[in-house]
């Protein structure tokens, strides 16, 4: 996967990950893996985007895609603003518009949104004129995790998608981040499974161009690769499962599972991880796990994502 | 006092109607009649002739939240839509469960229409919609409730709605009843499918419709009493209702254009304008509806006419409100269904006039001698397209707003009066 050097990026905003072509993709991720080498120098940071102004609009809680987008800002020299629902006027009852207008009366590039509603990103970016970037709306779309997720891949797999195996494991039914990567990773070749019990399967599975399993043993069965998803402890009050122990012994990722795999099977989490209940601490510190490379993925896409919004033409 | 509207087409054929007072005297075909003397004349070329329609499921939102709508803004719409009658909910602010929420409403739509629309109240079926003590029906009846409804609160226990069809039926009321079982629609945003599972949004399946709906209908054999099922949305429903008409069960139903016309997938892309509920459904279910209208196994259309305001509509599509604004749009949209020949005009006539006026024994005009003279002249060629500016309600809220159609309502006349 390379880029074509005739390419021009289009995109006002960065929505989801089905907006997005293969030569999308692959010129962002090439742009990422030269801001990956500025990450390593002693002095990590560049003026591409001085005088740009970044504001990071989180009305739910996150603190590392957060930080993640804030470091990336600073490195290409941009002024970042962290705005949070709770130092916000939504809180006093402004409209979501009304913030998003406010926001943008200030002159900002780009505009970071993480909400969580579904479709509040491109609520937002349909009413902004500025650049929009989805960090994660509801249970929709996570664009930049998806877009990390590949590139460590693709760095993991030497630069070959098509024909490969990815099992993403956990719930899936209220998963932004299983969403993205499905799209993403379907578009550039990889067969993708599903794994997890069906009261976590999404309506419509059927349609989605995936296997859906309800096995874990069978599921990991030759993949190349596992996703796992990090499961939100309320699923359980919501009577979506029986109990957190029950779920573990049935679903969480463990090393006899990986013998199952391929041979250099890779093991990603987006993180924040519940060990013991979706993935063994085994795995986790395993020499198959990704984990820690997806965070420093994630910084070198940010900077991709932010640069290419900031002086689109 | 005469009046002589010649030259209309009613049912592709063309006639004159002739009108003395509030009645029609006759309705002939077109030159065929001699005229009184003293004879006002209105040459009506090229406009249909439709009976004034009645909308039996409205929500007017006066008392309580006029921001949205009040009941002279809602008449106006309703008048200027084609309807001479409209049944309006119960779930105002307080709830219309006494005397004076109705009274209320009865002065409010004689201040503001004397001439009509007639506003028709619906009664709530239980104490400030709860669900857990039944509403003083008599009370309710004798204000002037001609119908008892829970809608926008389903009733979820079963004795509940069994002791509020029994109860309704010593004051010969029906009961309507918005059939969704809760416990499966919990903090829904959309239908359950496909689009649901691709947009991320909390969906509710079809199927909880209909699970009320049989609930209802099995009531309805068991007790010998009749029931009305709101605003059907989905293919499953409409199956339980052919059943209970199979049985000999007295059940009637509703649906509404939106249902007959959109479908979920008018979502993608998180469009609240077209958020309401129950929820627009699959094509499947839409294709079902459009069968059962022409076939009369749902017996009449609403418009479960829900105005908002704008900016009620205007954030994220799982914060918005539910509900579209249908009085002003609704003949213009379901006149588009003659015209692309998925219904006959007649049925027009027969969903929007003849069988509400049955099921809730009110007045319509079958332009008989001795009729009321309700009746609405329309123009099937005027092209428009609705905006904030040319609706008459104060909702805008309808997923047609901006999208240009054809036809519209260019005069209406109530117990032989011009109102516009």
């Amino acid at each position: 996967m390379t880029s074509d050097t005739r390419y021009l990026w289009q995109h006002k905003d960065l929505l989801g990950t089905s907006q997005l072509s293969v030569a999308d993709v692959s010129h962002l991720l090439d742009l990422a893996r030269s801001f990956q080498e500025i990450n390593r120098r002693p002095v990590r940071k560049v003026p591409t985007l001085q005088g740009r102004t970044v504001i990071l609009f989180f009305v739910e809680n996150s603190t590392r895609t957060k930080t993640s987008f804030d470091v990336a800002g600073k490195r290409l020299s941009a002024d970042t603003h962290a705005l949070s629902q709770a130092g916000s006027s939504l809180n006093k009852g402004e409209s979501l518009l009304d913030t998003g207008l406010t926001l943008q009366a200030m002159n900002p590039d780009v505009i970071v949104v993480r909400h969580s509603s579904s479709g509040a990103a491109a609520f937002l970016a349909k009413q902004l004129s500025c650049g929009v970037v989805n960090a994660g709306d509801g249970w929709h779309a996570h664009p930049t995790q998806a877009l990390l997720d590949c590139y460590s891949l693709r760095t993991a797999w030497d630069g070959v998608f098509a024909g490969k195996k990815l099992l993403i494991l956990g719930d899936i039914a209220h998963s932004r981040v299983a969403r993205s990567n499905v799209q993403l990773l379907h578009m550039l070749g990889v067969k993708v499974r599903l794994c997890a019990p069906r009261t976590l399967l999404p309506a419509g599975v059927a349609t989605w161009p995936v296997e859906v399993f309800t096995d874990l043993a069978s599921a990991v069965d030759g993949v190349d690769a596992v996703m796992c998803l990090r499961l939100q402890l309320e699923r359980q009050q919501a009577g979506l499962l029986p109990d957190l122990s029950e779920y573990s012994r049935r679903f969480c990722l463990s090393m006899e599972h990986l013998e199952r795999a391929a041979s250099q099977v890779k093991v990603l989490h987006p993180g924040p991880l519940n060990r013991g209940l979706e993935i063994s601490d085994a795995v986790a510190d395993s020499s198959a796990s990704l984990i820690l490379d997806q965070v420093s993925a994630g910084v070198a896409v940010r900077m991709a994502v932010l640069y290419l919004l900031a002086t689109r033409k | 006092m005469y009046l002589c509207v010649k030259n209309a087409l009613h049912l592709e054929a063309l006639v004159d109607l002739l009108i003395e007072d509030e009645r029609i005297v006759t309705m002939t075909p077109a030159g065929h009649q001699k005229l009184p003397e003293n004879c006002e004349v209105f040459d009506a070329e090229g406009l249909v002739l439709m009976p004034s329609f009645i909308d039996a499921h409205v929500h007017l939102r006066e008392p309580g939240f006029e921001y949205k709508e009040t009941i002279a803004s809602g008449l106006n719409a309703a008048v200027h839509g084609g309807f001479g009658s409209v049944m309006c909910m119960a779930n105002t602010k307080p709830v219309n469960d006494n005397a004076a929420v109705t009274s209320l409403m009865l002065t409010k739509a004689q201040q503001s229409h004397p001439h009509g629309p007639r506003l028709y109240p619906i009664g709530a079926a239980t104490k400030n919609l709860e669900g857990r003590e039944l509403a003083p029906m008599g009370e309710l009846k004798e204000a002037g409730c001609v119908a008892i409804s829970n809608d926008g609160r389903p009733v979820q226990s079963s004795e509940m709605m069994r002791r509020i069809m029994e109860y309704a039926a010593d004051f010969s009321l029906t009961v309507i009843d918005h059939c969704e079982d809760p416990t499966l629609a919990d903090h829904w945003v959309m239908n359950e499918g496909e689009m649901s599972g691709l947009l991320g949004v909390k969906g509710q399946p079809a199927v909880g419709e209909a699970l009320q709906a049989a609930r209802d209908i099995m009531l309805a054999e068991y007790l010998g009493l009749p029931v009305h099922i709101a605003h059907v949305s989905s293919a499953l429903t409409v199956d339980v209702i052919a059943w209970g008409k199979a049985r000999g069960i007295a059940v009637t139903a509703e649906t509404c254009p939106h249902y007959l016309l959109l479908d979920e997938s008018a979502l993608e892309g998180y469009n609240a304008l077209c958020k309401v509920s129950p929820p627009l459904r699959s094509t499947k279910d839409r294709d079902a509806l459009l069968r059962a209208v022409a076939d009369g196994t749902i017996d009449i259309l609403v418009t479960d006419h829900a105005p908002h305001a704008l900016h009620e509509k205007m954030t994220a599509l799982d914060q918005a409100l539910v509900g579209f604004s249908g009085l002003d749009l609704a003949v213009t949209l379901t006149w588009g269904l003659v015209k692309e020949d998925l219904l006959p005009e007649d049925a027009l006539h027969r969903l929007w006039a003849r069988r509400p006026g049955e099921i809730f024994h009110l007045p319509t005009n079958g332009f008989a001698p001795g009729d009321p003279a309700d009746f609405f002249l329309f123009d099937p060629h005027a092209v428009w397209i609705p905006s904030e500016e040319n609706l008459y309600s104060k909702g805008k809220n309808t997923p047609f707003l901006g999208q240009e159609l054809s036809g519209r309502v260019k005069h209406h006349w109530l117990g032989g009066k011009a109102i516009f």
